[in-house]
């Protein structure tokens, strides 16, 4: 049978394919790599109406009711880069960023600072932030399980663009010379509370990876398992970003430091937008999502 | 793109004759200080002094008025977008007020004319176009020039902007005048000096994506009307 494939952008006949109803979408990802070259499959996602959901390249041509002469959009994501790369730079960025700013280069501070007096709570500061994104890198070399093998390279160069200026601009701040650290027991509370937190994100983390089986693309509902700090699904669906957002306000009360509580802000912004649409992914694909759950903040958000 | 165009807004009669009355008001004063700048230059010659004396109380005025249109694109009597709108004229108050008047340094050079001149004339421009646009009335040679003077106007406008913004660093080196400096007990900085710097590196990504957009409304408003 023949398949016509459309462009989502204009819905320009790009070609028509050849193909059995037994064919994957993944099958005619390849045929469309051999017509047109810069196309590499990483790159396409087909869909049954242009503005319409990516389709699983796993499906079957019948499985989705296409027959002869059906149409399939085809969207063009733009140049791909493969995950590994984006960990990288998106999070070795920062971490090697920041520890270079807490040897206080001259660079930033002149010539003096490096040998003047830093409080306690700068160090610790740095071993926070040095932990934090090392398990970030880890996790995603050896914890997640992606639903998409790479991302669009435009995303890089912002997304990295974020990470690393807003590393220099909060390590700028904690590691200078006139740097004011608050009394010692709002930071200690303060850091127990981000140690928690920074278990927690990784137990969700964790969840999540065992509820989706090695190789397979499947959602199922995530719920708390025998680690009390999975409870915390029972109030919200994405309690990651919950426990994310808990150690960067734990952070900011612990250096008592603006520029964190900025970033704290600006990542709590984005996570809310994300965690509001996997929220309402949730309840759309599965008819029993439990009904008590928030996005993000428990009760509230 | 084949989707569907937006149902043309319909506008209240207060909110109407509001919108009117506003650009109408804006209209005369930027007319005014077109008059005094010409006026300058027809009896000083190419000399900058002495052009912000004649134009300063009006310039206050009529561009801080400005800040009414974020109010507008944010209640929605008009179709444009709040951060565009908010990003335009923050931009100029920027210019305005912590560069233009609080640096005078910044009067006696040469970005100074040449940001006025792109000011004046777009928005003597602008605003008759829209008091047209609210009456129906817009005759096709406005139209022509409000989407054909900004390919000279926009480059010339941002050239005085930079300069102008250049000129008021030392100031801003100098006195760190709203400035935050170090040690505080919230361990924040904010370096004036280098917030005019990151202003000016915005020009970078910020102008030709504007000025490309002003480029395909001008292909699409003046190509639709040979269509008719």
């Amino acid at each position: 049978m023949e398949i016509g494939i459309l462009s989502t952008s204009g819905g320009k006949q790009l070609a028509t394919l050849t193909v059995d109803p037994n064919s994957t979408l993944k099958e005619l990802k390849t045929q469309i790599h051999r017509l047109k070259s810069h196309l590499y499959p990483d790159r396409q996602e087909f869909r049954q109406e242009p503005r319409g959901k990516g389709l699983d390249e796993s499906k079957t041509v019948a499985a989705l009711g296409l027959k002869d002469k059906s149409k399939l959009y085809l969207k063009d994501l733009g140049p791909q880069i493969a995950w590994k790369t984006v960990f990288l730079t998106e999070y070795a960025g920062p971490l090697f960023v920041y520890a270079w700013i807490y040897t206080r280069p001259w660079l930033f501070y002149g010539e003096d600072a490096a040998s003047q007096p830093m409080s306690q709570v700068s160090h610790i500061a740095a071993i926070c932030w040095v932990f934090h994104y090392s398990k970030r890198i880890l996790e995603t070399l050896f914890v997640h399980r992606f639903s998409h093998a790479t991302m669009p390279v435009r995303n890089l160069f912002r997304n990295c663009a974020y990470y690393w200026v807003f590393a220099a601009y909060v390590a700028y701040h904690v590691n200078h010379p006139l740097y004011t650290a608050p009394c010692q027991i709002q930071s200690y509370i303060a850091l127990g509370f981000w140690a928690v937190c920074e278990l927690g994100n990784f137990s969700i983390h964790w969840l999540l990876r065992n509820l989706r089986p090695l190789g397979s693309k499947e959602r199922r509902i995530p719920r708390p398992t025998k680690d009390p700090l999975t409870l915390l699904f029972n109030l919200v669906s994405c309690p990651n970003y919950t426990y994310e957002v808990g150690g960067w306000v734990a952070f900011t009360a612990m250096t008592q430091c603006i520029p964190a509580g900025l970033f704290a802000f600006a990542g709590f912004y984005q996570m809310v937008i994300w965690a509001i649409g996997k929220h309402r992914s949730y309840k759309k694909d599965f008819k029993d999502y439990p009904r008590g759950r928030k996005a993000i903040i428990p009760f509230v958000l | 793109m084949s989707t569907p165009k937006k149902a043309p807004r319909v506008l209240s009669l207060p909110a109407k004759a509001y919108l009117v009355l506003y650009n109408v008001i804006q209209f005369l004063g930027w007319s005014f200080i077109l008059y005094k700048m010409v006026d300058h230059f027809t009896n000083k010659g190419l000399n900058v002094t002495g052009l912000w004396e004649q134009v300063e109380i009006p310039l206050l005025i009529f561009q801080s008025a400005a800040v009414f249109e974020i109010v507008h694109s944010a209640t929605g009597i008009i179709p444009s977008n709040v951060g565009i709108t908010f990003a335009q004229v923050f931009s100029r108050v920027f210019l305005l007020w912590p560069i233009l008047y609080y640096v005078t340094e910044t009067r006696d050079q040469f970005g100074f004319p040449l940001l006025l001149i792109a000011w004046t004339v777009t928005e003597v421009l602008r605003y008759l176009y829209y008091i047209l646009n609210l009456l129906s009335a817009v005759p096709a040679i406005l139209q022509w020039c409000r989407y054909s003077f900004f390919i000279i106007l926009y480059p010339i406008g941002i050239t005085g902007e930079l300069i102008s913004c250049y000129c008021a660093l030392p100031y801003y080196s100098i006195t760190q005048e709203f400035s935050v400096l170090l040690p505080n007990k919230w361990n924040f900085t904010f370096n004036f000096y280098y917030y005019i710097v990151l202003v000016m590196l915005a020009y970078i990504p910020v102008f030709p994506q504007l000025y490309g957009h002003m480029f395909l409304q001008r292909k699409k408003i003046l190509s639709n009307k040979k269509q008719d």
